[in-house]
């Protein structure tokens, strides 16, 4: 079981929850159980292809999956999952 | 019988060597270190270039500081060669040091002969008032508030981020403020964007930040322009400055200020708010990841709120720019570590912060390039998103 923690721009995808427990043993796992639970997250996260979306930036723990091994990245108990979209608000 | 003063001086002088300016000239640079021994005030008004000033009071104090080995060559002067000849029998006699002489004439037979001055710069008393506690920490001091007063800081935008950032980086003393902002002041603005006030709005935003500083810093030049960055006038607007201040509100402007940013080697201090979640870091080209390594492509609009207008706890901003300013203060004074390669995520309702790693993609469409060799129509180039953003209204 491994803590997603969810950008305020998908807690309504999420029922509000700032962070969601989900099981997995990769970073792709994890993903789609997060989808499986919440099928608003699905076309947020994933591609039609099942890639993750290239604006969607995903960190186990403090280090971004795409210098580790993308989706196949073992997740370990306690582990910790960001996900982080691109903000811009300045205003 | 006690001595005269002049009898000592004397005395002293038959006790130690003493040397010619013109000997001094020629071994200026070969090893030789000189160090002026008047006052605070003498020196600022002039010394010999490379002298290092350890006024008599604290000689004993702080000579080993400024020269710790005893066998070091040392010159000492002062205006007319009193001061250093007792000053030099106090290195040889009572601190051991073995090769001490003193110019004779000082720095007024220094000036006769023609030899070269410098006037260092330095705080007006003024300013030693003002920035007083800044002189107080190491990291700072004289020289970090000089750094500080020849720096020019672009801010993009005088809204949510830009207003706190530019009050304390004007009451920090940066010299030049630029600030980019075609919008004017509205009642909804106030309750975060502090530079403004009740009685300007309706006025343009770069007049009523100009005003705010003027009145707190006669110190602070600002640069105002009133107008929409884009990329037919970033190169011209961004270039000079040492460091820029993103508090922009929209991705097109983002991704265009990384490609120029990069193109002119400025670094940028980024940061971004939504309801009571923030985002910071530096992106210094080269040195570290740029904001399209961090961000390869935008998010669709339906996941990008910054199109539209939406909420945000006022005191927020607030937090984010100061972690900006911070920041921006640490690179140009050049202390501590700053946020690069690193992203802040602070989240106001938990009160936690969350440091992340940012990696240079070796791929990236930008910083993996030589700047000279990015173009103008490459710039800020990704899907239309100004067209998004209105689909979405």
């Amino acid at each position: 079981m491994a803590t997603v923690k969810i950008p305020p721009v998908l807690r309504p995808s999420v029922g509000g929850e700032k962070q969601v427990e989900a099981d997995g043993a990769s970073v792709g796992e994890v993903l789609r159980s997060l989808a499986a639970a919440h099928p608003q997250t699905q076309s947020q996260l994933f591609s039609a292809d099942g890639e993750l979306n290239r604006y969607v930036n995903v960190y186990l723990n403090d280090e971004d999956v795409r210098v580790l091994d993308g989706l196949e990245t073992r997740v370990g108990e306690g582990d910790t999952l960001v996900i982080l979209p691109a903000m811009a608000g300045g205003r | 019988m006690s001595p005269s003063g002049a009898e000592l001086l004397r005395k002293i002088k038959s006790q130690i060597r003493e040397v010619d300016p013109a000997v001094v000239h020629e071994q200026l640079g070969n090893g030789v270190v000189l160090v002026d021994v008047r006052e605070n005030e003498e020196f600022s008004v002039g010394h010999i270039p490379g002298a290092r000033h350890v006024p008599r009071a604290y000689l004993e104090s702080r000579i080993e500081g400024v020269v710790p080995d005893r066998d070091a060559h040392i010159v000492l002067y002062c205006a007319s060669g009193n001061r250093s000849a007792y000053a030099a029998r106090t290195l040889s006699e009572d601190l051991g040091y073995r090769n001490v002489e003193s110019m004779t004439g000082g720095i007024t037979l220094w000036k006769d002969r023609g030899y070269e001055v410098v006037v260092p710069r330095t705080l007006t008393p003024e300013q030693r008032d003002r920035y007083s506690r800044h002189l107080l920490l190491p990291e700072v001091g004289m020289e970090g508030q000089l750094k500080l007063l020849d720096a020019r800081v672009l801010l993009l935008g005088a809204g949510g981020l830009g207003a706190p950032t530019a009050l304390y980086l004007a009451a920090a003393g940066v010299g030049t403020l630029g600030i980019v902002d075609n919008d004017t002041v509205d009642l909804s603005n106030l309750q975060r964007q502090v530079i403004h006030a009740q009685s300007r709005v309706g006025e343009r935003k770069v007049d009523s930040a100009e005003a705010t500083i003027a009145d707190l810093n006669s110190d602070v030049r600002v640069v105002k322009y009133p107008v929409r960055i884009d990329a037919s006038n970033i190169m011209e607007i961004i270039e000079g400055y040492d460091v820029i201040v993103d508090g922009l509100d929209n991705f097109p402007t983002r991704y265009l200020l990384n490609d120029a940013s990069v193109r002119l080697r400025i670094p940028v201090v980024s940061a971004s708010i939504l309801g009571f979640d923030g985002q910071l870091s530096v992106f210094k080209p080269y040195e570290g990841p740029c904001y399209r390594c961090l961000y390869p492509v935008p998010p669709p609009a339906e996941l990008a709120p910054s199109c539209g207008a939406n909420g945000v706890l006022g005191v927020l901003p607030g937090t984010m720019g100061l972690l900006q300013a911070t920041e921006v203060i640490k690179l140009i004074v050049g202390i501590g570590e700053p946020l690069i390669g690193r992203l802040l995520l602070y989240e106001a309702l938990s009160a936690t912060f969350t440091e992340l790693k940012v990696r240079r993609d070796p791929e990236c469409p930008i910083c993996s390039r030589d700047p000279d060799s990015i173009s103008d129509e490459e710039m800020g180039v990704f899907p239309d998103y100004e067209a998004f953003c209105a689909a979405a209204g």
